[in-house]
């Protein structure tokens, strides 16, 4: 498969979030406001690829030698959990600056299910490293994406009338429904 | 705490789903269908009520720091479990539930109520616990996914309604979920301010 059409399919047409309900919660959570939203996004994209690789390379390299595949959901999250904090610890230590902007999203990302999710579909799909990695940075960008022009309509809607029961979460799902009927309209793009 | 206040609390005042707005990702993705919501209820709630036994049973044996990565031990291994039991006995809906069995892992409910509640309580109000906030959880996905195979599909549990021709496609698929499930927990808070 060209690396263009895992690209585009996977920003567009099967949106992680908006398509695939994955990563919900931080969709959810962190889309208040822009800026956050384009933090939380980076810190995604960060740990998306890195966790993709490592867990690849373990189930190629661990898992299948040994005939152990049953245990791959036990194995992943293991590794994601301890991903996560050693890119914690490695960014506090190297780049300060970042650590700062990223900071407080990263404990979150363990609990993320688009990256277990992200994981296990590379695995799933039968990909190769290289495929499996621009799959996973492509996922990452849907789920930017997503997030951001969420966090934009979010922001004006603070500024919007709302009735009383609607206020809060049920609005923002609506939304969010009306913006996966727009994403709809890429499904014949490939 | 009363057993029965502890049970009934998972159901109503503190449903996971319409209330505390936890674990939406498998909520809004397997419930194109009533069976579906209904088969990963079950399943999750399985996970809860093991975890939660486990972990209120060794609590003392571990040691705070590392309390966190071995909650999630345990549960991987009941998600493991599962997984094996429903890929041997129910290959049909192991495979429309997909991507979303493994996940039960890192669904926010299970692990939430391994640290809020199991930690600190006794085997049994853990293991009641779990079992109300599961079939709470059950609850609230056989109700969206009901709302949305009957107007997406016109079905119910596959039973037929009406004809195929009146039906709505979108609810089925993705943005019906997220309208649905926006409106099911607008008519909750609308009730519960009623209430005050």
């Amino acid at each position: 498969m060209s690396y263009l059409v895992i690209f585009i399919s996977a920003v567009l047409v099967n949106n992680i979030v908006l398509m695939q309900f994955l990563g919900i919660c931080p969709f959810l959570g962190v889309s208040r406001r822009i800026s956050t939203a384009a933090g939380m996004a980076g810190a995604v994209a960060f740990v998306l690829v890195l966790a993709t690789l490592v867990t690849y390379l373990v189930q190629k390299m661990v898992l299948d030698p040994f005939g152990i595949g049953y245990l791959q959901t036990i194995a992943f999250i293991l590794i994601i959990a301890a991903l996560v904090q050693l890119v914690e610890i490695i960014l506090k230590k190297v780049s300060p600056s970042l650590y700062q902007a990223l900071g407080i999203y990263l404990p979150l990302i363990t609990t993320n299910c688009a990256i277990l999710g992200v994981a296990i579909l590379t695995i799933q799909k039968e990909f190769n490293l290289l495929e499996g990695v621009v799959f996973a940075f492509s996922n990452a960008i849907g789920f930017g994406l997503a997030l951001v022009l969420f966090a934009g309509i979010r922001e004006h809607l603070d500024l919007m009338e709302v009735p009383a029961g609607l206020k809060g979460t049920p609005i923002a799902l609506v939304t969010a429904g009306i913006l996966a009927m727009a994403f709809m309209g890429f499904s014949g793009l490939i | 705490m009363n057993q029965m206040s502890n049970f009934t609390k998972g159901l109503l005042r503190e449903n996971p789903i319409l209330v505390l707005i936890l674990g939406t990702c498998p909520t809004l993705g397997v419930t194109s269908s009533a069976a579906n919501g209904l088969g990963m209820g079950l399943a999750t709630t399985f996970v809860l009520v093991m975890s939660n036994l486990v972990i209120s049973l060794v609590k003392s044996q571990i040691p705070d720091k590392v309390r966190i990565p071995s909650f999630i031990v345990i549960i991987a291994a009941f998600v493991t479990v599962v997984e094996l039991v429903m890929q041997a006995y129910t290959p049909g809906l192991f495979k429309s539930l997909g991507i979303f069995i493994p996940l039960i892992v890192v669904n926010c409910i299970v692990l939430g109520r391994a640290e809020a509640f199991a930690s600190k309580n006794n085997p049994l109000s853990s293991i009641v616990d779990g079992l109300g906030m599961g079939l709470g959880f059950t609850g609230a996905l056989v109700i969206l996914g009901s709302i949305r195979e009957l107007l997406g599909n016109g079905t119910l549990f596959s039973f037929r309604f009406y004809p195929e021709n009146y039906t709505t496609l979108l609810f089925v698929l993705a943005p019906g979920a997220f309208i649905v499930l926006g409106y099911m927990i607008a008519i909750v808070q609308k009730i519960n301010k009623a209430k005050k």
